[in-house]
């Protein structure tokens, strides 16, 4: 609608004859006022910060927070991890001044990222200190007496159940609750990344990509390995989310971008347990990176791509390096602008 | 000095007994519910400028609300709000987003509370609100002459018409004027509900309209009948044109806001309409005055009356539209019309017993009736 015309049409009408001249020296002026728009600035941001430390857990650390778990020998020479593992229902501000009354592993959100080798025997102890059935629910290979769905090793509240498979096949992996309601298990927190490294000795063909891959190896610690789990939160259980982000807190790579030293590679593994939205993804400002679906393979899936979108549940690895760029802020977000607007927007300050 | 009796004390202890009691101990408590605090929050003004958007909220939730977020188009934006931090129910605050709205573009402002409820405002139509000028007020002020007062006017200046008309007509002419009052107390009555329904709930709008028409009848009733009879002639015109002065206000509030908010657009047609709509209002303002010699100071004055209120109205609607308070005045302009229209059929029924004229029954329906159907007709002009 043209205000200016709408207005001049009104008065110009000269309706009663008198109306003409007061309205030739007074239209400009009265409705159709200036209007010059703001000059562009930061305003689009949640406002204020997070308590992490009430929280009780930090996306800065949960970066690189790999849980190994508690490493012994079994008999055949097997290495056993072993995890305790507890259901607790909790309040936790998923953004600045939003409390949200979320069901947490361990008390966070995405839960403790189990990381061991491809091969290793893995036993959780799981107890659920929640008002709910849960469940420990691993994509992996495993038995099915091990599945972790309602009615198979589904623990009621207050008891304990123990999970025990080896791990495989290596990659970029996650497990949650698979109690019913599946989708309020799953959106209120019940998550967290499963990483199985490859052992080298399995992939003789490819002993350079598995060591790389493999925390801890001396080709492992030239990278710059990252978490990111892709989630999202429905504050008002309307089945919809009014918070994105990765790893829980929106904004947060944005208030305080993470730093990227520029001559090491960069890996992350990316998960998404987006519930809602069928689909979340990445992108990567001024740069290319290589991808492997899943992480079950030492080649890339993708190369060289900036962009990979992912469906709930889907995750992989991603590849890429800064050599040689300037310094400065590069961003990544999901290439989804809704979900980049309502938080999940996320910066690399690259440094030399 | 006589001590009081025991059953003076009591009540007022027991009272004050009961809060400090219900205080300490919820209710609720007792039940062992732990039910959240209800939350609502209304926007009862919308600005949009060079700075962004700035909105007048109201809380009413059952316990302080903090507004946490503000999303604008499904985007979290920085905001700041005055006064900060929690707000009390009933307690207002204003909330200034730094946003870049697009002229003529619809805009969805959500605010998001500390628990996580969504509070959703839409902006329809996004025009830069009038700020207050000179230039606005005579701007404003202008439309409120063309709605209220030219109209007005004009229908008076048709005296010398209905001066020549004999018995018969007058009594057409005033059951026309009684099916126009009829529908002016529909309508309004309507308009206040409706804006009612914008107001805090707490605030019980739609009570506030039906009491307020109520009260204000009344008044007017006791006020015009102090002497002991009912008025006419001069006094009469004078209520119909108070009673028609309020309808105005509340038709200028509802233009005004409308405009501002870019919910109607104004053409000369919609104005053409209201000129038509408001005509009859004048000549039922002249009606009971056929029978007497007509002043022409009583004639501006009256004219003034009933129509300059149009004025005030857009000038507030524009600039401080608040829908409780014009709410209220919308039942008070119930009240008034419903006074004028006891008054008027008490005048006409006395006119009827002492007339020796025959069928005065069916040509007071069809007056009513043709007033009813030409206010109708012509609002079809103007509503939307």
């Amino acid at each position: 609608m043209d205000w200016h015309v709408q207005r001049r049409s009104l008065l110009g009408a000269g309706l009663l004859g008198a109306g003409t001249w007061l309205g030739q020296r007074f239209a400009p002026t009265v409705l159709a006022q200036d209007h010059a728009l703001a000059p562009p600035h930061q305003g689009m941001t949640t406002l204020g910060e997070v308590d992490h430390i009430k929280n009780g857990f930090d996306p800065h650390a949960l970066l690189t927070q790999w849980d190994g778990g508690e490493v012994s020998q079994l008999p055949n020479g097997q290495r056993l991890r072993e995890y305790d593992i507890t259901a607790i229902e909790r309040e936790i501000e998923v953004a600045p001044g939003v409390f949200y009354p979320a069901w947490t592993y361990n008390g966070q959100v995405p839960g403790p990222t189990i990381r061991v080798t491809e091969g290793d025997r893995v036993r959780i102890s799981f107890t659920n200190q929640g008002t709910h059935l849960h469940t420990l629910h691993f994509h992996g290979i495993h038995g099915a007496r091990q599945d972790g769905i309602p009615g198979v090793m589904e623990a009621a509240p207050g008891q304990a159940v123990t999970y025990e498979f080896d791990a495989k096949p290596f990659g970029c992996h996650l497990y949650h609750c698979h109690s019913v309601p599946f989708k309020r298990h799953l959106h209120k927190g019940l998550y967290g990344a499963f990483i199985v490294d490859p052992d080298p000795q399995r992939h003789p063909d490819q002993v350079a990509a598995a060591r790389s891959r493999l925390l801890g190896s001396s080709e492992n610690q030239r990278w710059q390995e990252l978490l990111m789990v892709m989630n999202a939160f429905d504050t008002n259980f309307d089945e919809e989310n009014e918070v994105y982000a990765v790893n829980s807190i929106p904004h947060a790579y944005m208030k305080q971008p993470i730093r990227i030293e520029r001559d090491r590679p960069v890996r992350v593994y990316l998960i998404n347990v987006t519930e809602f939205d069928p689909i979340n993804s990445f992108h990567l400002h001024a740069n290319f990176f290589d991808y492997y679906d899943h992480g079950t393979t030492l080649t890339p899936t993708s190369r060289t791509v900036d962009t990979v979108m992912l469906c709930q549940g889907q995750r992989g690895i991603i590849e890429c390096s800064f050599a040689d760029f300037d310094p400065g802020l590069y961003m990544f977000h999901a290439h989804q602008a809704e979900f980049a607007e309502l938080g999940w927007m996320s910066a690399f300050e690259v440094v030399a | 000095m006589k001590a009081l009796p025991w059953r003076w004390v009591l009540p007022p202890l027991l009272l004050v007994g009961l809060v400090a009691l219900l205080l300490t101990v919820s209710p609720a408590r007792l039940l062992n519910l732990n039910a959240p605090p209800l939350e609502s929050l209304i926007v009862e003004r919308t600005v949009l400028n060079d700075q962004g958007i700035t909105l007048k909220v109201r809380a009413e939730g059952s316990e302080p609300m903090t507004i946490a977020q503000v999303q604008v188009d499904g985007a979290y934006w920085a905001f700041t709000q005055q006064p900060p931090g929690p707000i009390r129910r009933l307690a207002t605050a204003t909330v200034q987003i730094p946003y870049p709205w697009v002229e003529g573009e619809a805009h969805h402002v959500q605010f998001l509370t500390n628990t996580g409820v969504i509070v959703a405002h839409p902006i329809d139509v996004a025009l830069p609100t009038p700020a207050l000028s000179l230039a606005t007020l005579l701007g404003y002020g202008w439309l409120g002459l063309y709605v209220g007062l030219v109209p007005v006017g004009l229908g008076m200046l048709c005296y010398p018409y209905l001066k020549v008309l004999g018995q018969r007509g007058l009594t057409f002419v005033l059951t026309l004027t009684l099916g126009m009052l009829a529908f002016l107390l529909v309508d309004t009555l309507q308009e206040g509900l409706e804006l009612a329904g914008k107001a805090a709930i707490a605030f019980q709008g739609q009570a506030l309209v039906w009491f307020a028409a109520t009260v204000a009848c009344l008044a007017l009733f006791a006020v015009g009948r102090r002497q002991g009879k009912p008025p006419e002639g001069a006094a009469l015109s004078t209520y119909m044109a108070l009673g028609i002065g309020l309808h105005n206000l509340g038709e200028g509030l509802a233009i005004g806001t409308a405009f501002a908010l870019g919910e109607i657009a104004l053409g000369s047609f919609l104005v053409i309409g209201f000129t038509l709509h408001n005509l009859t209002e004048g000549l039922g303002i002249v009606a009971p005055l056929l029978k007497q010699k007509l002043r022409w100071k009583t004639c501006v004055a009256l004219a003034a009356l009933a129509g300059l209120p149009a004025v005030v109205g857009l000038w507030v609607g524009a600039l401080a539209f608040s829908p409780h308070w014009a709410a209220l005045f919308l039942g008070v302009g119930a009240g008034a019309i419903l006074q004028v229209i006891v008054e008027l059929s008490t005048y006409l029924q006395r006119q009827f017993h002492q007339s020796k004229l025959s069928g005065l029954a069916g040509l007071g329906l069809a007056g009513f009736t043709t007033g009813l159907l030409v206010m109708y007709s012509t609002a079809l002009l103007v509503k939307f």
